[in-house]
């Protein structure tokens, strides 16, 4: 028998560790955007196409050039800054001037990512910082709507989409509105089954509900997105339209509805579950939730804008470490909580 | 029944178990190395005092060394030979601690030197524990706290229940799987020692539902006059703690800080209720225990009863493993300790080995900040809230960690670190920390 005459490796334990790290996560939010965003192409054409690339090209080049201008290891392998590019895109209005795109993509990265310290860093969804940013900075453009499924719509790009900075875009194929303007201001419903196909105007990537709720329920499968993050919005969000349509259904409209239209699918299932942003514990995530979901109500039924999934999620996002603070797990055999000092 | 859920605890992991390799192999004898290596003290206590002379022929079986105090176990001989050093040897930690060298004769007997017996049912629960103590025998679920001086009750808790803790739940290991399957008499004559001991009304026997078989036999074999029950518990990792399997089965919490008798329970592993059925009756000393040596970097992966004191190079040798032989640990992977060298004897707290090659390897890949996704709040099984924790020891604020996070509650099970995405090694960022407050307080 030969002697074990071996240098070994010593290494503390746990000695296995478990396969899905952050790039895998990351991989995986953007398989589960796929799906929506090319069927987006698929109902908006090349619009959606040009803008959707434009964005994930801005976001990347922006975190990549940041690092490098600080002297730091580029950081657009672990995926994340991918993410923020395609649901910023998904975000947008199609049709919206590409330039703008450029800009708020940039807003998002430097500003909603880059300045909190890179990844895991961002007190807010980059994504939706830069959107935030546009809807403040350029109202008009930001609820401008191309039509769906028009006949040309692989042929010719709207001339909004090459619009010259500091120019007023031209909307020359102009729809009248998305589903909530709609019924908000001319009191008009769509069909159910065209919001939930996505066969209806709005922001790039968040009309086909059914395919949005497919990607969820894969990443919420995975356990890469925490289920009561939207549970807690789709709970909100049906229970107060429910009380509102049963009260006054003229004014009001029915869950399926709320549920189906606007952002509200993306922005549960893909932006709301932003780890980085959202609270730790199970518990808190479900609280956050339903403080989502009811502000995006608020505003949807009495705020000025049809639409306030957005800021909902901003304004949970900046909750999120306060709930942090209240919802530790309690520690087993104390029976009571962490606290800070 | 198409679903059927079995207990757990809240929280905790599903690595991979990797027992398949070395389940439905039955234990088997280890040879005798040429010369064991024996601490003194393989047991969490005082160190026990050696009682033979160096130059001086022992037998199998024979008083080596006695307990020092209430909380220390005799060592007795592993095989027959000659005491050839009382010297220093090699443990786990890397230290040298006080030992002997024992020459065993070529072709070894298997004989065992006998003593009292201690009969269950003419003996008293003090005498019983006394037996458990003589017999030297230890927490062999790797706890390795003398099993005796568990079993006193203190003054004014009572038992009611005596759990037998046969979960296993570390990936790879099977010694505890084998033990139930071959061994289920000895359990069973356990547990009336161990019964009687206590004075505990009832006894569970806790089994994992990837060892349905054992659980089976056990239910089979239980004799009518026992008040035992078998029960299957969820695979999860790390249910095995005695925490989480009473927590799991009776859903009791055991106190912050405190033993297990405070919720009236009792935890024995199974391996150590079955080498009490063992060797109580014959009134024996513990000189091997059974043992896994599996992972991929071994060939005859198994389980085997093993002498105590076998050099952890002998065993390898034995088993034979490759030239791409890497890292070794004691224990399963989640828990377990890589070995210094391989001079370090198999002790009494020791359940297994596993042998990895370099593509096993954890080799640490670049460390990314903490994104926040909450896997290691979900896996904790004592809920705490290791990514805080982490936070705080990246910056060093030790105190605040243990004064308002409960970080003195963390048993080391690594189930975060194991699920962390960013790849943060937070169990190890523990232990320091733990380490630093224990010395702070101590100073």
């Amino acid at each position: 028998m030969n002697a074990v005459e071996k240098t070994l490796t010593i290494r503390s334990s746990p000695h296995i560790r478990s396969p899905i790290g952050v790039e895998a996560i990351m991989r995986n939010v953007v398989y589960a955007l796929l799906p929506a965003a090319v069927f987006s192409v698929y109902v908006f054409g090349l619009a959606a196409l040009v803008l959707l690339t434009t964005a994930v090209l801005t976001c990347v080049a922006t975190e990549h050039l940041l690092c490098r201008a600080t002297g730091r290891a580029s950081t657009v392998n672990d995926w994340s800054v991918a993410i923020t590019g395609l649901i910023y895109g998904m975000t947008l209005p199609p049709g919206l001037p590409l330039w703008m795109v450029i800009l708020g993509g940039m807003v998002a990265v430097a500003l909603g990512k880059f300045l909190f310290g890179g990844l895991g860093g961002n007190l807010f969804n980059p994504a939706l910082v830069g959107r935030a940013f546009l809807q403040a900075a350029f109202p008009s453009a930001m609820t401008s709507w191309v039509p769906v499924l028009s006949a040309d719509r692989f042929q010719i790009l709207p001339r909004s989409t090459l619009a010259y900075p500091f120019a007023e875009p031209v909307y020359d194929t102009m729809t009248g509105a998305t589903p909530l303007a709609a019924f908000k201001f001319e009191r008009q419903t769509t069909e159910t089954v065209d919001l939930f196909l996505g066969l209806t105007g709005g922001s790039t990537g968040e009309t086909a509900s059914l395919l949005l709720l497919a990607g969820g329920f894969y990443l919420i499968a995975r356990k890469m997105a925490n289920w009561r993050i939207p549970a807690g919005i789709f709970a909100a969000v049906a229970a107060l339209s429910g009380i509102t349509h049963g009260l006054e259904p003229e004014t009001y409209a029915a869950p399926p509805f709320m549920l189906f239209s606007g952002g509200l699918m993306l922005g549960a299932l893909f932006m709301a579950t932003d780890m980085v942003a959202s609270p730790l514990t199970g518990a808190g995530c479900f609280i956050y939730g339903l403080l989502i979901g009811a502000v995006a109500m608020t505003i949807r039924l009495w705020g000025a804008m049809p639409e306030g999934v957005m800021y909902a999620i901003l304004f949970g996002n900046a909750v999120s470490p306060l709930i942090d603070r209240a919802i530790q797990p309690i520690t087993y055999g104390t029976g009571k909580r962490g606290r800070e000092p | 029944m198409l679903w059927r859920r079995h207990k757990t605890f809240p929280r905790g992991i599903h690595p991979p178990e990797c027992k398949d390799e070395t389940r439905g192999s039955p234990i088997r004898q280890f040879p005798f190395a040429p010369v064991m290596v024996i601490p003194m003290q393989q047991h969490i206590g005082k160190p026990a005092i050696p009682v033979v002379a160096e130059g001086q022929e022992v037998a199998r079986g024979q008083l080596l060394a006695r307990a020092d105090g209430f909380i220390s176990v005799p060592v007795h001989a592993p095989a027959s030979g000659v005491v050839k050093r009382i010297a220093l040897v090699p443990n786990i930690d890397g230290h040298m601690v006080p030992g002997m060298y024992l020459q065993c004769f070529p072709g070894a007997t298997q004989e065992v030197i006998e003593g009292t017996p201690c009969r269950v049912e003419t003996t008293t629960p003090e005498q019983i524990i006394d037996a458990v103590q003589q017999a030297g025998i230890v927490g062999l679920g790797g706890a390795a706290f003398p099993a005796h001086a568990k079993l006193r009750i203190p003054e004014g808790k009572t038992v009611d229940t005596l759990l037998i803790n046969g979960v296993e739940c570390e990936p790879y290991l099977t010694t505890d799987h084998r033990v139930m399957l071959e061994q289920t008499d000895d359990i069973f004559l356990g547990i009336r020692y161990l019964l009687k001991a206590t004075g505990a009304e009832r006894a569970i026997i806790a089994v994992e539902a990837n060892k349905q078989d054992a659980a089976e036999k056990l239910r089979r074999q239980a004799p009518n006059n026992l008040p035992v029950m078998v029960e299957v518990l969820a695979v999860k990792y790390p249910q095995g703690a005695e925490k989480m399997v009473i927590q799991a089965l009776l859903n009791r919490e055991v106190p912050s800080g405190h033993h297990p008798y405070e919720v009236h329970v009792i935890g024995v592993n199974v391996a150590t209720a079955a080498e009490i059925g063992r060797l109580l009756p014959h009134g024996r000393g513990i000189q091997e225990r059974v043992i896994t040596i599996t992972g991929p970097g071994v060939k005859k992966k198994g389980n085997y009863r093993i002498p105590i004191g076998t050099p952890l190079r002998f065993a390898l040798e034995w088993v034979g493993v490759g030239d791409d032989l890497a890292e070794v640990f004691l224990g399963g992977p989640m828990m377990g300790q890589a070995v210094p060298s391989l001079d370090i004897p198999i002790t009494k707290g020791i359940n297994g080995f596993v042998a990895f090659t370099e593509a096993q390897i954890y080799r640490a890949e670049k460390v990314l900040p903490c994104i926040h996704c909450g896997y290691c709040v979900a896996a904790c099984p004592v809920r705490l809230n290791p990514a805080r924790l982490g936070l705080l020891a990246k910056r060093e604020r030790y105190e605040e960690m243990a004064r308002s996070f409960d970080l003195m509650d963390c048993f080391e099970c690594g189930a975060c670190s194991y699920v962390c995405p960013s790849r943060i090694p937070l169990v190890q960022h523990f232990r320091v920390a733990k380490q630093r407050i224990k010395k702070r307080r101590a100073a």
